[in-house]
């Protein structure tokens, strides 16, 4: 039978028998061998290709907590403040103050017919410019007659002008609620703060009624972009599948050129623990190749910038109450424990410490009752643990995918306002991780932030804020070890680890094909590694050809 | 509502929260069962365990349970906004939602949120303790300070599961919630086994105008009721303002009065929520009210206590002072 044999400048495999080879062998879309040409040519009749020869090919990348959303948000104007590759290859421009989202959403405007139409913007980030406010009155600037949104990076925030205040009935003065200021005429400003304040006005400037769901279109743009990332596998860390978008999803995964394998978590929403647990396994057997479903995911509190994530004492550094509680530590226990008991897979939102305690001791108390071997709970996002904390993630067998993005994104935010110093340092605590043996993740959790597991390594590595500083020297991890966390490390915590994240005998013909050497353009380049593409079993997706 | 505006006339929502097993699911199956013809809407945050008694449900699909009487309960999951638009363009279109909040949320968050909804209003904000944990739980490392919250954003406390702990223990809850949460009125009951009336408001309007004690349905040993007549002209809101002081235990009060400046108007108290809004024209005057009988003492004494405080008010407040 004759196989394929390419060649490359040089190719990092991740197998630490034999961590650099000059070729790699594939057949059936999986991996013959690794190694050098005369080792290769002993498996008999092959093809030669030579196309990757000056390409450093690398295991696919594994994005191990995204949201496939991401793709349907590029239907709308992207206002962020930072370059930002769209699925189509474009480079959008940051938009470096108010004035320039406003020209850039005037622009759209133009361009859309009937006066009424809604436009909506995603991603703004108003931190970045200063003191000023984003409100009403700016986005009139846009139109007066359309309703306009823009939603922030966080996706906690929604600004929108006066016409879409009035078509939700808030251009009036009397509101009382905390997610809505109120200018000094009494009327809102226009922000709305938090998802009770946000929808209302939401569905009348676009954005679709569940933003949390992905679309066939939204599905298809989102693997566009996993090309251009060089990601062969990324994890989809909280849909509800129910089964017309199950059915979507394998059909459109199941396309011989869909260029990616998407692990989709079903979340714990409007279904008990024992339905839930009895989906996941139904869920489980309907996986394919290039869908994996089967596993859990629940939310326990909210996000840090938000201030409602939940925080062990001194709390957060502002002064600002505890954040909240989104599941009860009743139903975490029996889910836990009736999860380990099925053998099905949980993966848990932590953002602050509290929430990491609370489910970690809620996970010692289900595993005492229910031991289970290699069970690999994962803790997602997992912020501000601390040293104790990674201890008892190790003791209990747990994994812990961190996110490092934060620290660029919003760094300095941390340290000036919502943890302080100390801890801000201490967020995404990656060498203590590694050091202390917890088998770890790094994460972009797009669209909160760009996919790109080589940007998230870059963050890792060098642990720069936007402004320059370097947040927690201590807590910066080496290259190598930061490209086993967006290969080997993610696969590990989705438990694929058999099969991915890294080039030997027996795993799937997956690579990230890059124009420069990770391990050579040193880290502070890390994150201008050039991507040429993907292979993904075996098959050759160009980004250029996307 | 009998009334032929009830379409447009916004929808009454009431908030029941608490911790996990304070009953609020039981309270929830109770007023359905005592609906005495209104249409109840139940929002719940999760179809966890079914939260209707199988011999009320009539069908059942995806997020929506009908409901013996017309009632209905939709499950609305991460989206309560979305749920409650849904509900006002459902036809016929409920009386009165009951929005089941989940164990840890903040009745005083959800409560906001209805007073941004076009088309609703907020009828009172209720929050269950259970007798025998509420304290426990409110010095809980994890879940205390969202529980004290709870308890601090109510209008009423309903302690609930008194049977379950001894009288002086019972007692001893019971001080504890009034001293911590003065803000809220409190009722006590077994097994969610509460007047309608003091969640849903009174039947009618007539009922209250009639001057007649508003029906309390069942054996209320814990509570009373009482009605009276304003004498001529009154200050409107500074009755309102009176009546949720903590003194008098009122749970539930509905009057149609003559304000001196601004005419008929319509007094509602929930706890200690007060709204006074313009009445229909031709309301007939009289107010009727529940009070817990611990704060308010017996009947009679209630309705001598309502009639001197609609007769210290006969005038304007300014004119008092
Ligand atoms: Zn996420």
């Amino acid at each position: 039978m004759s196989f394929t044999i390419y060649s490359a400048r040089k190719i990092i495999t991740m197998n630490p028998n034999r961590p650099e080879a000059t070729h790699v062998a594939v057949r059936d879309g999986r991996i013959l061998g690794a190694g050098t040409l005369e080792e290769l040519v002993g498996w008999g009749a092959h093809e030669l290709d030579e196309r990757f020869a000056d390409k450093i090919l690398m295991p696919g990348l594994v994005e191990g907590h995204s949201h496939t959303m991401e793709g349907t948000f590029w239907r709308y104007i992207y206002c962020g403040y930072f370059d930002r590759m769209d699925p189509d290859g474009h480079i959008w421009e940051g938009a470096r103050s108010i004035e320039a989202v406003v020209e850039r959403l005037q622009d759209a405007a133009a361009k859309l017919d009937g006066p009424d139409t809604p436009l909506a913007g995603w991603s703004l980030d108003a931190i970045y410019y200063g003191d000023r406010r984003v409100d009403r009155h700016d986005l009139d600037k846009v139109a007066s007659d359309r309703p306009v949104g823009v939603l922030n990076a966080s996706g906690h925030i929604l600004n929108v002008n006066t016409r879409a205040l009035e078509l939700a009935g808030l251009l009036r003065t009397g509101i009382n609620h905390p997610g809505i200021p109120l200018g000094s005429d009494g009327l809102p400003t226009g922000e709305l703060k938090g998802p009770d304040a946000m929808t209302p006005v939401g569905i009348h400037v676009g954005f679709d009624r569940d933003l949390l769901a992905c679309d066939e279109s939204g599905l298809r743009q989102f693997a566009r972009l996993c090309v251009r990332a060089g990601v062969t596998t990324a994890a989809d860390l909280a849909n509800l599948l129910p089964p017309d978008a199950v059915s979507m999803m394998l059909r459109v995964t199941g396309e011989a050129d869909y260029p990616a394998r998407i692990v989709s978590l079903r979340r714990l929403q409007n279904m008990t623990v024992p339905e839930i647990v009895d989906r996941a396994l139904e869920l489980r057997g309907m996986s394919t190749e290039k869908l994996r479903l089967g596993i859990i995911k629940v939310v326990s509190d909210g996000s840090i910038q938000g201030f409602s994530a939940r925080l062990r004492w001194p709390g957060y550094y502002n002064g600002a109450p505890n954040g909240l509680w989104y599941v009860p530590p009743e139903q975490l226990r029996e889910m836990f424990a009736l999860a380990l008991e099925k053998g099905v897979q949980v993966h848990t939102h932590t953002n602050g410490d509290e929430a990491t305690e609370l489910v970690m001791e809620c996970l010692e108390e289900a595993l005492r009752r229910h031991p289970a071997p290699d069970h690999r709970f994962t803790l997602q996002h997992c912020q501000l643990a601390d040293a104790a904390q990674f201890r008892r993630m190790k003791a209990l067998g747990m994994c812990v995918n961190l996110f490092p993005n934060h620290h660029f994104y919003w760094g300095d935010q941390h340290f000036a306002m919502t943890v302080g110093p100390e801890r801000a340092e201490r967020m995404n605590a990656c060498a203590t991780a590694v050091a202390t043996g917890v088998p770890m993740a790094i994460h972009s959790d797009a669209p909160v932030t760009p996919l790109g597991p080589l940007f998230t390594a870059w963050c890792a590595v060098n642990r720069q804020t936007a402004s320059g500083r370097t947040l927690g020297e201590n807590e910066r991890i080496d290259v190598d070890t930061a490209l086993r966390a967006i290969t080997l490390g993610a696969a590990y915590t989705l438990k694929l680890d058999g099969e991915i994240g890294s080039i030997e005998t027996g795993k799937r013909a997956d690579f990230a094909v890059l124009e420069d050497d990770p391990r050579e353009i040193g880290a502070e380049k890390l994150k201008d590694v050039g991507v040429w593409g993907t292979v993904l079993g075996g098959r050759i997706f160009p980004a250029a050809g996307i | 509502m009998s009334t032929t505006d009830s379409s447009t006339a916004p929808l009454p929502v009431t908030v029941i929260g608490g911790y996990l097993g304070a009953g609020k699911t039981t309270l929830v199956n109770h007023l359905l069962r005592h609906a005495a013809g209104r249409r109840l809407a139940v929002l719940v945050n999760e179809f966890g365990d079914l939260p209707i008694d199988a011999d009320l449900i009539e069908a059942e699909d995806d997020n929506l349970i009908a409901i013996a009487g017309g009632c209905v309960c939709c499950s609305y999951g991460n989206d309560l906004v979305l749920a409650m638009l849904d509900l006002t363009k459902m036809i016929p279109r409920p009386d009165h939602v009951l929005l089941e909040a989940s164990g840890v949320a903040l009745p005083g968050a959800i409560a906001a949120t209805v007073g941004i909804l076009p088309d609703y209003e907020l009828a009172g904000v209720v929050v269950m303790a259970d007798a025998e944990t509420a304290r426990q739980r409110a010095g809980d490392r994890y879940l205390g300070d969202t529980v004290r919250q709870q308890f601090a954003q109510a209008d009423i406390i309903v302690l609930n599961r008194t049977d379950l702990v001894p009288p002086s223990e019972r007692e001893a809850v019971r001080d504890w919630l009034i001293s911590e949460y003065p803000a809220a009125r409190q009722v006590s009951t077994e097994r969610g086994q509460l007047p309608p009336e003091i969640l849903l408001g009174f039947r009618e309007a007539r009922e209250a105008a009639t001057g007649q004690p508003g029906p309390l349905h069942g054996d209320h040993h814990q509570l009373v009721s009482a009605s009276a007549v304003p004498e001529g002209p009154v200050d409107a809101q500074a009755i309102a303002d009176r009546l949720i002081a903590p003194d008098l235990g009122l749970l539930r009060a509905k009057g149609v009065v003559q304000d001196f400046r601004a005419g008929l108007m319509l007094v509602q108290i929930v706890g200690s929520r007060a709204e006074v809004t313009p009445a229909p024209p031709g309301s007939d005057v009289g107010m009727v009210c529940i009070a817990s009988r611990d704060a308010a003492g017996d009947s009679e004494l209630l309705a001598s206590r309502l009639k001197q405080i609609l007769a210290k008010f006969s005038l304007p407040v300014e004119a008092i002072q």
